[in-house]
């Protein structure tokens, strides 16, 4: 027990090291996700601005960045991480790859909560004069707010998730403490701990998004 | 502003002699050799008229409501609202034109996610009102409406009538030339159906709009239209004066919809085969 309180403020750097890498790459992967799912829905053959081109294109696009398993995508955007953050080691390198591999994901989520939406509703929209940009922003996001917060739910746990991965290249945060400490120097307690913070933090994140949820429904 | 009130004088509308929906010789066809869902439809609708459009499920009537709006385009022929050639609108345009109607549909889709006051205030913010305007607008429609009380209440939160409501006062907010009603009366109880008609009429009087009710109810049709047009397969089997076409139908359909129509138990088959054709259905 001596030696994990020894570690404790490792177990407080890490742990605001994961909080740090999840809210920055979350809060960007869910801009981006938004913009680019409901570009998705929009430009659907079922959409209120049909685009084959561009839709197919998005969807490629999408479904491309998400076959690339998470840890070679760590490895394949070294380059361009280095360019953009002028290093590839540290947290805010370990951003990058979890905003480019998460906001494939947050699109397909935030496509399939506004897919949720009444299409009734959106033809009402388009008879009232709304543009396209308009029923999204007036339509489209506001009725699905519950459903959003329930992806963004299921985002920001996924991304904890990748988080270790990129922990482990060099990102910080409890998923590298958990392999340097826990597996290289054989100290299972260390290994526990950060897992029990781990689930703890996953927890907390979904109560609070089935609670906000609730909260934003009016249906 | 005088163009904002609430009331219009009937001279503020439109020309006489231009009629507020003109379909001239509307086909539509949903697959290559199906029978057409529309059949060189063609109808006049007079400014102020209020115009019912009858029928069975499957004879055109959401078709024709859909062409009408907009949400489909006509094989052939032309859709003119208030003298302007709908069918023939770039989407710009076509947006620009679209204050000239106000629809309530079956499902009405409030949004549930607005007000009572951010539901109605909805078109004019669209259409790019100033904020100052849309306020003044918006209570003077829930008041006229009977529900500024809900003002700040979601639409869950409304009776049936009361939700009903709110989809009028939405469709009239662009004081519209033309009021579209998709089967206003149907899925309702008989209490709040009368109160429902009630309102039409009042709507008309006030507002001296053009009003086209899509329905199956013969009866309700009866209670506030100047004019019926009955369709069969996708044809028109006959259209006058409500009186006239009550007291003498001509066509076989008609007869048969009177003869649906006479009690709520027989009525209520009918009602519930028209819930597969709902607006939202393409």
């Amino acid at each position: 027990m001596n030696s994990l309180l020894d570690l404790g403020p490792e177990f407080l750097e890490a742990t605001l090291q994961t909080l740090a890498m999840v809210s920055v790459a979350v809060f960007c992967c869910a801009v981006f996700g938004l913009l680019l799912g409901s570009w998705l829905t929009v430009t659907s053959p079922q959409g209120i601005a049909p685009a084959r081109g561009i839709h197919q294109a998005l969807a490629a696009f999408v479904n491309l960045s998400r076959s690339v398993p998470f840890l070679i995508l760590i490895v394949l955007l070294l380059p361009f991480t280095r360019f953009l953050v002028g290093t590839s080691i540290g947290t805010a390198a370990a951003i990058v790859p979890l905003v480019i591999g998460g906001t494939p994901y947050a699109a397909r989520l935030v496509e399939a909560a506004l897919l949720d939406v009444d299409p009734g509703l959106i033809q009402a929209m388009t008879t009232m004069g709304a543009s396209p940009v308009q029923a999204v922003w007036k339509a489209y996001l506001p009725e699905a707010v519950p459903g959003l917060i329930r992806a963004f739910t299921v985002l920001a746990i996924t991304t904890i998730n990748f988080s270790a991965m990129a922990g482990a290249v060099g990102g910080g945060g409890l998923g590298d403490l958990a392999i340097r400490y826990g597996y290289q120097r054989f100290r299972l307690s260390v290994l526990l701990v950060c897992c029990i913070v781990l689930i703890l933090l996953v927890q907390l994140i979904q109560f609070g998004g089935n609670h906000l949820a609730r909260h934003f429904d009016r249906r | 502003m005088e163009a904002r009130s609430i009331q219009r004088n009937k001279s503020q509308t439109l020309p006489v002699e231009l009629p507020a929906v003109d379909v001239r010789a509307v086909t539509r066809r949903f697959a290559p050799g199906a029978p057409p869902a529309l059949d060189g439809i063609s109808l006049q609708i007079a400014a102020g008229e209020v115009h019912g459009v009858l029928g069975l499920s499957g004879a055109g009537k959401t078709t024709l409501l859909r062409c009408i709006a907009r949400l489909e385009i006509p094989d052939s022929g032309k859709i003119l609202i208030a003298g302007s050639d709908w069918t023939a609108l770039t989407p710009s345009e076509l947006r620009r034109e679209r204050g000239k109607m106000g629809i309530v549909f079956q499902q009405l889709h409030l949004l549930s996610s607005r007000t009572v006051a951010a539901n109605v205030s909805l078109p004019l913010e669209l259409n790019g009102t100033p904020r100052s305007s849309i306020t003044s607008r918006v209570i003077e429609l829930l008041e006229w409406f009977d529900i500024a009380d809900k003002a700040k209440s979601y639409p869950a939160q409304l009776s049936g009538g009361q939700r009903q409501r709110v989809a009028l006062a939405r469709a009239l907010a662009t004081n519209p030339r033309v009021l579209l009603a998709d089967e206003p009366t149907s899925a309702l109880d008989p209490e709040t159906r009368a109160s429902v008609l009630n309102t039409l009429r009042s709507i008309r009087e006030q507002f001296g709009i053009t009003i086209l009710i899509i329905t199956h109810d013969l009866h309700s049709a009866a209670a506030i239209c100047d004019r019926i047009t009955v369709l069969d397969a996708g044809r028109i089997a006959e259209s006058g004066p409500a009186r006239q076409i009550l007291d003498s139908p001509a066509s076989e359909i008609t007869k048969r919809l009177l003869s649906h129509d006479v009690s709520p138990q027989n009525r209520a088959p009918v009602l519930h085969s028209t819930h597969f054709e709902e607006i939202g259905q393409p």
